[in-house]
């Protein structure tokens, strides 16, 4: 069946059945690759996209339930010119090992940050509980979740 | 005796030695790029940025005129697996000295050119210049053949003191890309007309399929080909999802048989199971007593790699040919298994490397490479794209042998170690393609016409395999060290980060701290007295001293700290580690303090990712991780039953790099491993007064340890 969704701002059409993981649909369908499948049960958040202002694991979510719903994905955090502060930050922090986890990270931070502009350490942690990182780059994603909240507090 | 000197002079450094021509690792374009071709890959670690700037260095060109081209069995050099914290000694050492030699040669054509001497050139970014005047860049200099050579011995490479490149911490060639988005993965790949596949695996490794009627399955919609083969069992589908649910039928209306029931999973089984002994290490009077005599036992269980993203490859048959992308870390290797049991010879086989998630070892990424194939070839001409579900990556990926060790010392009455003894048993811990004398693929095992497995086996000393770090740099008069190798496992082993060396450092570093206890010494003077290596003693007192480390500090019941060392593989980096843990209703690891020696820090920033990153995934799997079977197969499945550390647990985490740039450059991804699981499980001591030798360090066995 023909689904519309609002993706990073436009109307796009999916054919895909209704319980198609909303997954499959952005990267097969929409060739938005930046979310990535991790275990498609929503326990590692390598596939986080934001719904609604909300971070949503998008591999055990059906696309028919998204439908109307405004979808943002890695690849509208910033552009190539202009990256978001988020993205300038982990490039700054060289907060990526193998960096299959980063996109579900830095959507989660996205959600976080346009919630609570000043989180402090905890908060930070607590908002991503749901992304799991194996290489052990833990320090350095947190770190660069903070200096990319000051840099948009402009301090 | 002259004679072997001169024929190791003669040797060339790294893979050069066996990939000698110049053009297998560099093409100086007419572009102004330099194409750098690798036979070894990125798995997460780094390492392609360490090896441009190690060509740039040589060169004197600028980094952003490097082209990296992926490896493949098209044009790379045969680098055997990336692996063992080895890239920077065989690929960077060889792109060194490539680099200096093509400098030298386009230094001649210079030369010529310009009608001066050698020494009246420069080189600034590609631009010769004489001091007299007139320039001509590279590009303009070099002809298409003139890499057509093999590399000579006498080429120098620059001084570290002339470095400009290597030692700076340039920013990581592939992040840009992986943090907008950007098809970064095998697991992003599209090719036109892609077709997706799916796997459906038997019960367990014993079980074999009775019988199926895929009738049902072959109607369901997108479904292309359903493959069955023997026991191997699969389906290709227009569409992710249809691929999905059409294994997810073939998984329930399939019948196995389910063969031998396996073993009980404690550790403590290996040592009911035959096994090879081999004494790898004895000196002095073994049976020497002292005054006091000391043993303990630890164990590892099995664990897993644990990659964030299940293993995935693409396969394309064309006209008989086979194309393939992978995230092996072996592309050679693994042609070689994948020609035999696909009846190809080498020849018709391209496998180019893609990259996937971090691995940490042999995961699954070969396995699902053959799995692709053999689904690909029901499907001519179309690419099949598979990736394992996470059910898979658990329940199939090889993994990390558990391990025993058995601990004996002497004491004299000074509190000296005046004998030392120190048993292992463990399986495998290298089972990888390109074995010998058989397939090291899953799926080969379970065809209609079954290959089996190569014999399990270990690296060969001094690196190792399961005895990896087991002989200690700590020196005693009397010592003797034993490995004991089960080869038949249960489940599949092999290798991940450090090997036995994870498990060995952490017996030997648990054992010194009891026996310092003993002796009525401080843990940190204790090792320092019993070692005589400088640079290993150099990385103890300085994270005694980033630590702030008391002579003899205690814990408070809740609160403690305690230190570890290595010298990895007994050859390569030195790393000395401290934790803090504070144990409430679980272990959490506060903080660890870090103190390495890698020689020569190609990237320093590098370096200390790789070490923050092995030192919390060490302390995962000291505090967490385990992989559980019952009779049948593997029960362990998905995140919730193999919790890795999360962001709320993550300790924080300070490294000091000891630079040398006068001694060669080793690894340092690995080198962490024993040492982090030593010093928690010397904190948890130093804090509770109990003893934890069993890994992972769960809150069961700490209420066990404090009521014992």
């Amino acid at each position: 069946m023909a689904l519309t969704l609002q993706v990073n701002g436009k109307s796009r059409s999916v054919q895909a059945d209704a319980e198609t993981p909303l997954l499959y649909a952005l990267r097969n369908d929409l060739g938005l690759v930046g979310s990535r499948f991790g275990c498609g049960t929503g326990l590692c958040g390598a596939c986080m996209v934001i719904i609604d202002g909300k971070p949503v694991q998008s591999c055990d979510v059906p696309v028919s339930a998204v439908v109307g719903k405004q979808i943002t994905t890695v690849e509208a955090l910033g552009s190539d010119d202009a990256l978001h502060p988020l993205q300038q930050a982990f490039i700054d922090e060289q907060a990526a090992q193998c960096g299959y986890c980063a996109s579900g990270i830095l959507m989660a931070a996205k959600a976080l940050l346009d919630a609570n502009p000043d989180p402090d350490d905890a908060a930070i942690r607590i908002a991503l509980e749901g992304n799991l990182c194996r290489c052990g780059t833990h320090g350095r994603i947190l770190r660069a979740i903070k200096n990319a909240a000051k840099t948009m507090r402009g301090i | 005796m002259a004679q072997a000197k001169e024929a190791a002079a003669r040797k060339l450094p790294g893979s050069l030695e066996t990939n000698r021509r110049l053009d297998r690792w560099l093409k100086i374009n007419s572009d102004g790029t330099v194409t750098v071709t690798p036979g070894k890959v990125e798995i997460g670690q780094g390492i392609l940025t360490a090896l441009v700037q190690m060509v740039a260095e040589e060169l004197d060109i600028d980094v952003a005129r490097i082209r990296l081209a992926p490896a493949t069995t098209a044009y790379s050099p045969d680098e055997g697996i990336t692996s063992g914290s080895r890239s920077i000694q065989e690929s960077g050492l060889a792109l060194r000295h490539a680099a200096a030699e093509a400098r030298g040669l386009l230094l001649e054509l210079a030369a010529r050119k310009l009608g001066v001497t050698l020494e009246q050139l420069t080189v600034t970014d590609g631009i010769v210049s004489a001091r007299s005047g007139g320039s001509v860049p590279y590009w303009e200099l070099a002809t298409p053949d003139l890499l057509a050579r093999e590399s000579t011995v006498d080429v120098s490479a620059k001084m570290p003191a002339e470095h400009v490149v290597v030692g700076t911490s340039l920013s990581r060639v592939d992040i840009p890309g992986k943090v907008t988005g950007k098809p970064s993965y095998v697991q992003d790949m599209k090719l036109p007309g892609t077709l997706h596949g799916r796997v459906s695996r038997p019960p367990g490794p014993r079980a074999r399929l009775k019988s199926i009627d895929t009738r049902d399955v072959e109607q369901m919609p997108g479904v292309v080909a359903v493959v069955r083969d023997g026991s191997f069992l699969g389906v290709v589908a227009e569409r992710e999802e249809q691929a999905i649910r059409a294994e997810r039928r073939l998984a329930r209306i399939a019948e196995w048989t389910q063969g031998e029931a396996l073993p009980n999973n404690d550790p403590r089984n290996l040592l009911q199971l035959k096994a090879e002994t081999e004494v790898i290490s004895e000196k002095g009077d073994v049976s020497a007593q002292g005054a006091r005599q000391f043993n303990a036992e630890y164990t590892k269980p099995y664990i897993a790699h644990a990659s964030l993203a299940p293993s995935c490859a693409v396969a394309q048959w064309v006209e008989g040919k086979l194309r393939i992308w992978t995230h092996s870390q072996g592309i050679y290797p693994l042609r070689g298994d994948m020609a035999q049991v696909l009846g190809l010879p080498e020849s018709d086989i391209v496998i180019t490397h893609a990259e996937g998630a971090g691995c940490y070892g042999h995961n699954a990424a070969d396995d699902v490479t053959l799995d692709a194939a053999l689904l690909a070839r029901a499907v001519l001409g179309k690419p099949v794209r598979l990736q394992w579900m996470r059910e898979d990556e658990f329940g199939w990926e090889p993994f990390s042998s558990p391990m025993v060790m058995r601990m004996n010392a002497a004491l004299d009455d000074r509190g000296n170690i005046v004998n030392w003894g120190h048993e292992l048993w463990s399986h495998a811990h290298s089972t990888r393609p390109g074995g010998k004398g058989g397939v090291n693929l899953l799926a080969a095992w379970h065809l209609e016409k079954p290959f089996s497995a190569a014999k399990p086996g270990n690296p060969p000393l001094p690196g190792g395999g399961s005895h990896r770090n087991a002989i200690p740099l700590y020196e005693f008069p009397n010592q003797k060290v034993t490995n004991h190798l089960i080869r038949e496992s249960p489940l599949r082993t092999s290798a991940l980060r450090a090997l036995g060396g994870f498990a060995n450092a952490f017996a030997i570093e648990c054992f010194m701290d009891e026996l310092a206890e003993a002796a009525g010494a401080d843990p940190v003077e204790f090792r320092l007295r019993h070692l005589k290596d400088a640079r290993a003693k150099a990385v103890i007192e300085k994270v005694g001293k980033m630590a702030n480390w008391k002579s003899n500090e205690k814990g408070d019941g809740e609160r403690g700290r305690g230190i570890g060392f290595a010298r990895y593989k007994n050859l390569a980096a030195y790393i000395a580690v401290i934790a803090e843990v504070r144990v409430e209703e679980e272990v959490r690891v506060t903080r660890l303090w870090g103190a390495v020696d890698v020689g020569q820090a190609i990237n320093p920033d590098g370096v200390r990712n790789q070490i923050e990153g092995g030192m919390i995934q060490s302390a995962s799997m000291a505090l967490k991780e385990r992989i559980d079977f019952d009779s049948v197969g593997v029960t362990t499945r998905t995140w919730n039953e193999y919790p890795i550390m999360t962001f709320v647990e993550a300790p924080e985490i300070e490294v000091a790099l000891i630079n040398r740039p006068e001694a060669p450059p080793v690894g340092a991804g690995e080198g962490t491993q024993g040492p982090v699981a030593a010093a928690i499980g010397n904190a948890i001591y130093n804090a509770l007064g109990a003893r934890l030798r069993d890994m992972p360090f769960t809150r069961d066995r700490i209420v066990a340890a404090l009521s014992a």
